[in-house]
């Protein structure tokens, strides 16, 4: 595979959501969820790691910082231990941390991650969560549902857009924090 | 850097500076999942492992099999005392057989010095060395300092003293071994009797005197008499021992810093630490405890990592 270089890639790619347009979405994703979740008094938010919690964290500052809602309940999971392909694939598994600093027992859990495929991950994030608790309802929010891709039963409750990706291809959604910038790309591999 | 270097943890020596980092970042994930409500995950739902202690233990046998049982592997147990080794079994035979029950990792106690890596030769498992003799203790060297790095923010350039019974302690060559890997500064500390001859050679000081070597250490690591391996005197008597080589409060308060304690356990409360030094906030010997848990998840996760 060629070498990539600062989140620049070598190999055949086309933009598929703009700085602008990913700003948008985030915020009819913050609307959604307001619309559901009101004032968040018995909602939490989990980003799915490593690379939700970019996610997590954008939501959670447009509906602090421009829809004034306070104190929301931000943690981070971790599903590395709770993935069904240890062994099997050819990298090691490597964790990150889960910071859950509060009960999940009786919330409404809104788990959020990047990008859907398999579904896979979600299904490790559901076995995971429940160590935190038994909370009240779970649902799902995706930036980008790969949705024809998927091996598990999981449909998200909230999607940012749907993408009609071959399994050739991959989607990387690069944030400003942490790659230098806001796009999301397709990659013919 | 993501994997071990190793596919078996025979002994510290066998290991590098980074496999170590990496150990202890994947404890620090295993700490945090034996604090939460529900103190498992499923990883190793299809791995099987042997527990087989040819010796007696108490707080390593239970710290595996917790360790093992929080990744959701399904565990063996096995103790010579109740087995066929009484018939005459050979090692190879014993644990050949325990393998053909499709067993995907041994964790071994032995009374011989390199037993784990005479039996990593000649069986097709993933070994993990809990001991073999007077030799090595690896996941004991590995809490310890993790336990160091977590009381201190870190072990390069720390300097600790292991006190007592070097001669015949595994956890002493096992811990020599870590701390210079990762920097610190050790001396040893003990009667002339119970310190090999050129220990030196392995890079650490020699002090005699138990008060230079506290006032010179960060933290003491303070280990146990063995009786059951002495053949003979090496010490007049265990108060004769205490008085020179035990530490107590007063000898702490009248230092000129105030130093971390450590001990592996099992203590003999009044020989080589008195009951207000071990049960005060100077000491860390539970932290070690609940640390070896996470060590020894993680030291299981990396190998199974690596079982094809």
């Amino acid at each position: 595979m060629p070498k990539r270089h600062d989140g620049e890639f070598n190999m055949s790619q086309k933009v598929l959501l703009t700085a602008k347009e990913i700003d948008i979405l985030l915020h009819r994703l913050a609307c959604q969820l307001l619309e559901r979740h009101l004032d968040f008094s018995d909602t939490v938010l989990i980003g799915i790691q490593p690379r939700g919690i970019y996610l997590a964290n954008r939501l959670t500052k447009i509906l602090s910082e421009e829809y004034q809602v306070k104190d929301i309940a931000l943690g981070s999971l971790d599903i590395t231990f709770f993935r069904d392909d240890f062994r099997r694939g050819e990298k090691i598994l490597e964790a990150s941390t889960t910071e859950i600093d509060f009960l999940v027992e009786g919330k409404r859990v809104v788990l959020i991650d990047d990008v859907l495929y398999t579904g896979r991950s979600i299904r490790a994030a559901l076995t995971a969560i429940q160590s935190f608790g038994r909370p009240k309802e779970i649902e799902l929010l995706t930036l980008i549902d790969r949705r024809f891709s998927r091996h598990l039963p999981i449909q998200p409750n909230y999607r940012g857009r749907q993408v009609d990706a071959i399994n050739e291809e991959k989607v990387k959604v690069l944030w400003k924090e942490n790659d230098g910038k806001d796009v999301i790309y397709l990659i013919n591999t | 850097m993501s994997e071990l270097s190793v596919n078996h943890l025979l002994g510290i020596k066998y290991l590098t500076e980074q496999d170590i980092e990496l150990i202890f970042e994947t404890a620090d994930h295993f700490k945090e999942v034996i604090n939460r409500a529900i103190k498992k995950v499923p990883t190793l739902r299809d791995i099987t492992i042997a527990n087989i202690f040819f010796e007696n233990s108490t707080r390593t046998k239970l710290s595996f099999e917790l360790a093992e049982k929080r990744l959701s592997a399904d565990v063996i147990n096995f103790s010579a005392g109740q087995s066929s080794v009484k018939k005459g079994e050979t090692l190879i035979d014993t644990v050949n057989n325990i393998l053909s029950m499709k067993v995907d990792m041994v964790v071994m106690r032995h009374p011989n010095p390199g037993a784990g890596i005479f039996l990593s030769r000649h069986v097709k498992a993933a070994i993990i060395n809990a001991g073999d003799g007077a030799h090595e203790h690896p996941t004991q060297a590995l809490l310890d300092t993790f336990s160091i790095r977590e009381r201190l923010g870190g072990v390069s350039g720390k300097k600790v003293v292991i006190v007592g019974d070097i001669l015949h302690s595994r956890v002493a060559l096992s811990n020599i071994f870590a701390l210079k890997l990762q920097g610190a500064e050790v001396k040893v500390c003990g009667p002339r009797t119970l310190l090999p001859k050129h220990i030196e050679s392995l890079g650490v000081g020699v002090e005699t005197d138990l008060r230079k070597a506290l006032n010179w250490c960060d933290v003491a690591n303070m280990l146990r008499i063995q009786n059951e391996r002495m053949e003979f005197s090496y010490f007049p008597t265990t108060r004769e021992y205490s008085q020179q080589y035990g530490i107590n409060r007063s000898l702490l308060e009248s230092l000129d810093k105030e130093i971390v304690i450590m001990h592996p356990g099992p203590i003999n409360r009044g020989v080589e630490i008195t009951s207000d030094v071990a049960d005060s906030d100077q000491s860390i010997i539970l932290d070690q405890v609940e640390n070896g848990v996470a060590i020894r998840m993680a030291v299981i996760y990396l190998l199974a990592s690596k079982i094809k």
